[in-house]
């Protein structure tokens, strides 16, 4: 008894009851990597010199980082990629299938109660369907890779509750961006984050997603969410395998526990250049904006795209605004075709990418000229990050993205909610 | 063997994409050709002042950010002999002891640029030798230290198959 999630998982997957602070050995359930890493797993993994990954169907690379590839030592990078995968039988997510944090839980590999690695730092996404899963370096994903285990260092947990209804034109983008300014970078280092309250489980599991994604701008190891029926339901959908929901002993010991109310929380906005410099809307209301971009692992789902639709549709972007749409996966970018989105992203005016990161990474897709300002519904706002130090980038919503693409500086989306409700 | 300590202007919160840029890791894979550009968004030729033995002084969570381990390889490509620091974020803490790269964590408020250090990793002790002050460092766990001295994770489990013995 006593036990967070965390201890759980990891108790259940290493044999022995873990407890914060302990270290164990444990069994990955699935592991990955992306373009950006898996070049140096996939020479880790000769280096250990082990011949074949320990179960071919519990790992996967995705190209998706800098996808179709934008320059020369890019496509050597994928071209190995797709050579190792072939030689090991692995699935190979290509350019266009989109981004891993969608693509993966999408595809059916993680369900509640998994352990997943995953070689780059947004793998913290799926805590919201009830997976302790957390980003590492190549090596690490490459040692699991050789023997189906690592070492894990048992987390302490800080439960985050956060009540009340949330009013219109308000997301759950605005919550973690709100949860994380007043956390800080590094208020949750080492430790796992248990998310509840009204809040979450108004949300749907899209909604739920953005706010585990972002754990780890707070420094979290993971950010986790008890299972409920629509996560259930949405594991039905897509799950390969028989979930195992996990959920916290009444009597589980926390290191911290945080109360919050939504009810009366305004549009957030985390401004140049760390995700923890957060603002109401209407400090920065005003603030031009030469580029607006909607999509990535935080904010590039269906039901993104269809708020951002509703607040475009049938208007124009501002003049000389960059906007760039880029779906999260092929799955939703087909949905989102279905249901006129797209047609009403490019008569709006917008570009509309190929499922991927899109200008996240600052690799291609729309890099930044100096001295321009960016708005975009990431979870990284750091010097540089869309590929041009002199640049500065706005985080926020799709609402708040969608609304200040069609004025051309930041405007707030719930004039836009109550025209349409 | 040189031995001078290095800040940066901005001293809390450093992220990997700032000690390699995304435009360069995917770019780049040599490592010694990845050294050259760390910091080059927040600080131009950061790179050039650093010598084989050097330090780099930082604040509070230092990594933070991307799991990018190309970050402590070309940490450890430049030369430095260690990062010294207040704090570190866990996916760069462990990328760098897995690669063999020397976290030191401790106050890191009485370190000027240009100070000479000596670190002893058996007293736990980094000198400052500039300023003639010893700066007791918190202990790096057993775990870390077994890779360090063996150069890393890759070198670890090759040896011993696994991590039994460290758990």
């Amino acid at each position: 008894m006593r036990q967070t999630i965390a201890e759980k998982i990891l108790s259940e997957h290493s044999g022995k009851r873990a407890r914060a602070g302990d270290i164990v050995i444990a069994n990955v359930d699935f592991c990955f990597g992306q373009d950006g890493t898996s070049g140096i797993i996939i020479d880790s993994f000769r280096k250990l010199g082990v011949e074949n990954v320990f179960d071919k169907d519990r790992f996967s690379i995705v190209i998706d980082h800098s996808a179709p590839s934008p320059n020369i030592g890019v496509s050597a990078i994928h071209a190995k990629i797709r050579k190792f995968s072939q030689e090991q039988d692995v699935r190979l997510f290509d350019i266009g299938q989109g981004v891993c944090h969608q693509i993966i839980p999408e595809s059916g590999y993680v369900t509640c109660g998994d352990l997943v690695l995953g070689a780059d730092s947004h793998t913290c996404t799926y805590g919201a369907i009830n997976a302790l899963s957390t980003g590492v370096g190549s090596t690490d994903v490459a040692i699991a890779l050789a023997g189906g285990k690592n070492w894990f260092k048992v987390p302490e947990t800080i439960k985050v509750v956060a009540d009340g209804e949330l009013p219109k034109g308000v997301y759950s983008k605005d919550v973690i961006l709100y949860i994380i300014g007043n956390i800080g970078a590094d208020g949750a280092s080492y430790r796992s984050v248990e998310f509840y309250g009204d809040v979450i489980d108004d949300f749907s599991v899209d909604a739920r997603f953005t706010i585990s994604n972002m754990a780890v701008e707070m420094g979290a190891k993971c950010g986790l969410m008890a299972a409920d029926k629509k996560t259930l339901a949405w594991l039905k959908k897509h799950a390969l395998r028989e979930p195992r929901p996990v959920e916290a002993d009444e009597d589980a010991k926390y290191a911290e526990t945080l109360e919050y109310d939504m009810s009366e929380l305004v549009p957030q906005i985390a401004c140049p250049h760390t995700v923890d410099n957060v603002h109401g809307i209407d400090e920065m209301l005003g603030t031009p904006i030469d580029e607006v971009s909607i999509g990535t692992c935080t904010n590039g789902r269906l039901e993104d795209l269809e708020i951002a639709a509703r607040i475009l549709k049938g208007r124009k972007v501002a003049h000389g605004l960059k906007l760039i749409v880029t779906p999260a996966s092929k799955r939703i970018y087909l949905d989102a075709l279905k249901k006129g989105y797209i047609e009403i992203f490019v008569e709006a005016g917008a570009v509309v990418n190929n499922p991927g990161c899109g200008p996240c990474v600052g690799t291609h897709q729309g890099v930044l000229a100096d001295g321009e300002n960016a708005l975009s519904t990431a979870n990284r706002n750091f010097k540089g990050r869309m590929g041009n130090p002199n640049a500065n980038i706005y985080l926020a919503s799709p609402a708040t993205a969608a609304a200040t693409a069609l004025e051309g500086e930041i405007s707030d989306p719930r004039e836009h909610s109550r025209r349409l409700s | 063997m040189s031995n001078y300590a290095h800040r940066l202007k901005i001293s809390n919160d450093i992220n990997t994409d700032y000690i390699i840029s995304g435009r360069y890791k995917f770019k780049i894979q040599d490592e010694k050709e990845l050294a050259k550009h760390i910091f080059e968004d927040v600080e131009e030729d950061f790179h050039k002042r650093i010598k084989p033995g050097d330090f780099l002084v930082a604040g509070e969570n230092f990594g933070c950010g991307s799991s990018r381990e190309q970050a402590p390889i070309a940490l450890k490509a430049s030369g430095l002999r260690a990062v010294v620091a207040k704090s570190y974020a866990r996916i760069f803490y462990r990328n760098a002891f897995n690669i063999g790269l020397c976290l030191v964590e401790c106050e890191t408020n009485y370190i000027d640029d240009m100070d000479e250090l000596d670190l002893d990793l058996e007293q736990n002790i980094l000198k400052n030798l500039s300023k003639g002050v010893n700066i007791e460092i918190k202990p790096i766990p057993r775990i870390m230290r077994k890779f360090l001295d063996m150069g890393g994770v890759i070198e670890y489990f090759k040896e011993h198959g696994g991590f039994d013995d460290i758990v």
